[in-house]
């Protein structure tokens, strides 16, 4: 509570606090170290690819081919380039829906929760219809009517990602508006937008940025299993999800081509959920209901 | 308590009309219209007016909803575009082996998280506890489909070659292994969490310091003072991890190529047949909100004060 009611000029230096707090785990630098790896390979793999994507080097399934390290893929394209291309997509997909999702979830959160009234009720109400479907379920829903494109993609996981930061936000508003600080700023007849501008958001950071983290991990989760499940990103475009899904098949004579997708997944979705655990313990008060 | 319950199963079932319409809307939104898609590119117009007029296309939206709604509460789903089955007969077999896939999981995964998070809390930050939570806090974060795999890397026909990874009907037992034991990864780890910290909150309370100051046996204390009092909390986790369940086999059906209702909604998906699509998105949305349900209402009745409060 204390943390809440120190005044607005000190937030950059608590959201800087809040890093530095949670860069003492462990934990925290070890997921850096796996997030920053994984983003390298994918930002730096088409650079250093030997091949294009979509060049034909070997046979399908073939391994061992001269000129290739770990074979050839279903459609007989090399495995390493396809892979050295496939991260970048991954990354901004996931990247760009937890971002709009984390920010409108916290535009409504704090309208909610700092207007009160009927605006919250509607708020929360529609929030709780959203909150029915199985995140995946509402993605394939849509995917499966209006067809895969890339920004449904984004849209959609961000609206999904909305609710849940909402309801977070809103909690974390009502604390700070019961400050004294903001009977004053209403006295003194500041306009509510910059109240919820100035006021109140730079107060609500340390949850903000737990849920930023939480929603990137599961952005990445849910962009990858929806290209798993042929519903993301269309072939020839190699994506990690999407080769996943094309060279499954072929899994026991030629397991580079879905091991290596699925590791940098995995190393990256326990990377990105060990900075979010540091953020989360860093944070005081909020921790996410499980962990003590 | 009894209102409160009241109060949620209205709000239960009021959003899974809503639901209904959601999934009703969507499948409004399809470009072309469903008696085009049914009998495909080459129909003459005179046999689609037909068809159009059979299955009600020529009503307001409104009429169509109503009779669509109808018919799902009379247990009607549908005719299937693709085979002309009724969705609802059609189904039936993929709900059993879906729900009996859940079943399984949530069975392996409840004890052993309850073990593994109960004894977490008795060795409280030595060893066994850092590896519990450790380990609970990497599987939580990989998404479920990329367990199986890892699971089928290294236990499948490609790895030791111990299962079948793909899911066949010729009944043998040991084709269920892998995806049960999947699943029962990703649901473990939030139980083991929330085990772990009710046990070290009850153990730390005063009435099991009370029990044990008595010269009790640590095992009656733990087994008769401190779990039951765990278990509330917990079992809301429990309920909750099942609701996700609803929604995660698809994947896991996907990988495995399992017959539940999560490969009826990818083949549905595969083949645009708009009525198997929008039966299995409502009993998959449908049991996640009554799982939810349940979970809220174990969460209530968990709470003594809730529980005491107006009868």
């Amino acid at each position: 509570m204390s943390e809440i009611s120190t005044g607005t000029n000190t937030s950059r230096r608590r959201g800087g606090g809040l890093f530095r707090t949670a860069w003492g785990f462990g934990r925290t630098k070890i997921g850096v170290a796996l997030t920053v790896l994984i983003v390298l390979v994918a930002v730096l793999g088409p650079f250093i690819a030997p091949y294009t994507p979509t060049e034909f080097i070997t046979k399908p399934y073939e391994t061992g081919v001269d000129g290739t390290v770990f074979g050839g893929d279903n459609r007989g394209r090399d495995v390493l380039t396809r892979f050295l291309w496939g991260g970048w997509t991954l990354l901004l997909l996931a990247a760009a829906s937890a971002g709009i999702g984390v920010l409108a979830g916290t535009v409504i959160g704090v309208v909610a929760g700092y207007r009160g009234g009927w605006i919250d009720d509607v708020l929360m109400r529609a929030n709780d219809v959203l909150l029915a479907f199985p995140q995946l379920i509402a993605a394939l829903l849509v995917m499966s009517i209006i067809g895969p494109r890339v920004w449904l993609i984004v849209v959609i996981i961000a609206v999904s990602h909305m609710p849940r930061v909402a309801r977070v936000i809103r909690e974390a508003t009502r604390k700070v508006i019961e400050q004294d600080y903001i009977k004053a700023v209403e006295a003194i007849g500041m306009p509510r937008h910059r109240i919820m501008a100035v006021e109140i958001l730079p107060n609500v950071t340390s949850p903000l940025l737990v849920e930023l983290g939480l929603r990137l991990t599961y952005s990445i989760g849910v962009v990858a299993v929806l290209g798993f499940l042929g519903m993301g990103l269309q072939p020839p475009t190699a994506d990690w999800g999407l080769m996943i899904n094309e060279n499954r098949q072929g899994m026991s004579i030629q397991p580079w081509a879905v091991a290596l997708p699925v590791t940098a997944i995995a190393i990256l979705t326990i990377g990105a959920n060990l900075i979010t655990d540091g953020l989360s313990r860093a944070s005081i008060g909020i921790d996410r209901g499980v962990e003590k | 308590m009894f209102r409160l319950v009241v109060v949620r199963l209205f709000f239960g079932a009021l959003t899974l009309w809503v639901v209904s319409l959601v999934v009703f809307a969507a499948t409004q939104a399809l470009p072309g219209d469903a008696a085009q898609l049914i009998l495909g590119r080459d129909a003459t117009p005179e046999r689609v007016e037909v068809l159009r007029e059979q299955l009600n296309l020529n009503d307001p939206v409104a009429v169509q909803y109503m009779q669509w709604f109808q018919g799902i509460v009379q247990g009607d789903l549908g005719t299937s575009f693709s085979n002309r089955q009724p969705v609802a007969e059609y189904l039936a077999a993929p709900i059993r082996s879906s729900l009996t896939l859940m079943g399984l999981s949530a069975l392996v995964a409840t004890p052993i998280s309850l073990l593994v998070g109960a004894f977490s809390a008795l060795r409280r930050d030595r060893g066994f506890d850092h590896v519990s939570s450790t380990g609970t806090l990497v599987i939580a974060s990989v998404p479920e489909f990329v367990i199986g795999i890892l699971l089928i890397l290294l236990l499948g026909p490609g790895g030791f070659d111990l299962f079948p990874s793909v899911y066949s009907r010729n009944g043998d037992w040991d084709q269920w292994i892998l995806p049960v034991f999947t699943l029962a990864l990703a649901v473990a780890p939030p139980i083991v969490r929330m085990m772990r910290a009710t046990m070290i909150e009850v153990l730390e309370s005063e009435y099991v310091q009370q029990a044990r100051l008595k010269g009790m046996d640590e095992r009656i204390v733990l087994w008769r003072h401190a779990a039951p009092n765990a278990i509330g909390p917990v079992a809301q986790v429990i309920a909750l991890q099942l609701a996700w369940l609803a929604g995660g086999v698809v994947a896991i059906e996907f990988l495995f190529n399992f017959p539940g209702v999560g490969k009826e909604l990818m083949d549905g998906i595969d083949n645009r047949d708009v009525p198997l699509i929008q039966a299995s998105v409502l009993l998959i949305a449908g049991v996640y909100i009554v799982v939810n349900l349940v979970a809220d209402v174990i969460g209530l009745a968990a709470n003594p004060k809730v529980r005491v409060a107006n009868r």
